[in-house]
């Protein structure tokens, strides 16, 4: 008996897919996105995520030319907005609750995108940041 | 004897009431407006711009002194009433070109004038003078009478 249970608890770990927490649910809409927006989409990449992060541009705002100009060069580090406040790092293995939240990860792409970029982030840049930060 | 007593208390209470003088204001009491508002800086209590100066700024805020601090619309009209039924009341400002940072109003540049500015920021650590609470401990309740 307690032989058949334990069988069925391993068939069960096995069977069902990884646990899908609200992070992974914002990562597989991103990759179905960037797949419509490219047919030969092939999967997120923490470099790119990080050239990203590290880029200076100049279609944005002067004031915020880079993702580093609040959030410094490393995703562990605690940033600073322009006005003093203090910023939670940006790694998942420093902050371990960001990007579980729908709402407040598509208001501040939004925000930053607009800021750093002058323009909207595409599914493919927001998921090779986010790619980034969750390996860190 | 009631009567006196109240008397008596209105009497005891009215210098202190008296004290409270306008380097004080009402804080914040909506928790979505202190949430947003207070994202990136202090939330500025409303009584410290006029009605014009917080419509302007909640009409721009895609470009919010250098910066996309855009809200959805439900929380765009929630914090907007709040500020405009907060806002300041009885100065005389163009609808047109209302002031739009605390920091230039002639009251701030008063109490904080450029030699004033020159030493915080060089001696200690103020970054912006937009940061309240890096000398006033009790900002973000209001309390601005401990200079």
């Amino acid at each position: 008996m307690k032989h058949k249970l334990l069988i069925g608890v391993i068939f069960l770990a096995l069977a069902s897919p990884a646990q899908a927490g609200p992070r992974e649910t914002i990562m597989e809409l991103l990759a179905a996105e960037a797949q419509v927006a490219n047919s030969s989409y092939s999967g997120f990449s923490a470099a790119a995520g990080e050239a990203l992060f590290l880029a200076t541009f100049t279609t944005g705002k002067p004031e915020t030319t880079s993702c580093t100009t609040c959030h410094t060069n490393s995703p562990s580090n605690v940033g600073e907005t322009r006005a003093g406040k203090p910023i939670d790092p940006m790694a998942t293995s420093v902050t371990p609750d960001r990007y579980t939240d729908q709402a407040k990860v598509d208001k501040w792409f939004r925000r930053n995108c607009n800021s750093v970029l002058g323009r909207e982030c595409t599914a493919q840049e927001k998921g090779d940041f986010l790619t980034f930060m969750i390996n860190q | 004897m009631r009567i006196i007593s109240i008397l008596f208390a209105a009497l005891f209470f009215m210098p202190l009431a008296a004290l409270a003088d306008d380097d004080n204001v009402p804080p914040i009491t909506h928790p979505l407006v202190s949430a947003e508002c207070g994202a990136c800086h202090m939330a500025f209590q409303p009584a410290f711009l006029p009605a014009q100066s917080w419509e302007a700024i909640m009409g721009d805020l895609s470009n919010h002194f250098g910066e996309d601090a855009s809200l959805d619309t439900d929380a765009m009209a929630e914090i907007e009433a709040y500020l405009m039924l907060n806002a300041e009341q009885g100065r005389l400002v163009s609808a047109d070109n209302p002031p739009l940072r605390i920091t230039e109003l002639r009251w701030f540049r008063h109490e904080h004038n450029d030699r004033e500015v020159a030493w915080l920021k060089e001696n200690r650590n103020v970054k912006t003078m937009a940061d309240c609470a890096a000398c006033h401990r009790g900002a973000d309740k209001g309390y601005f009478d401990d200079d």
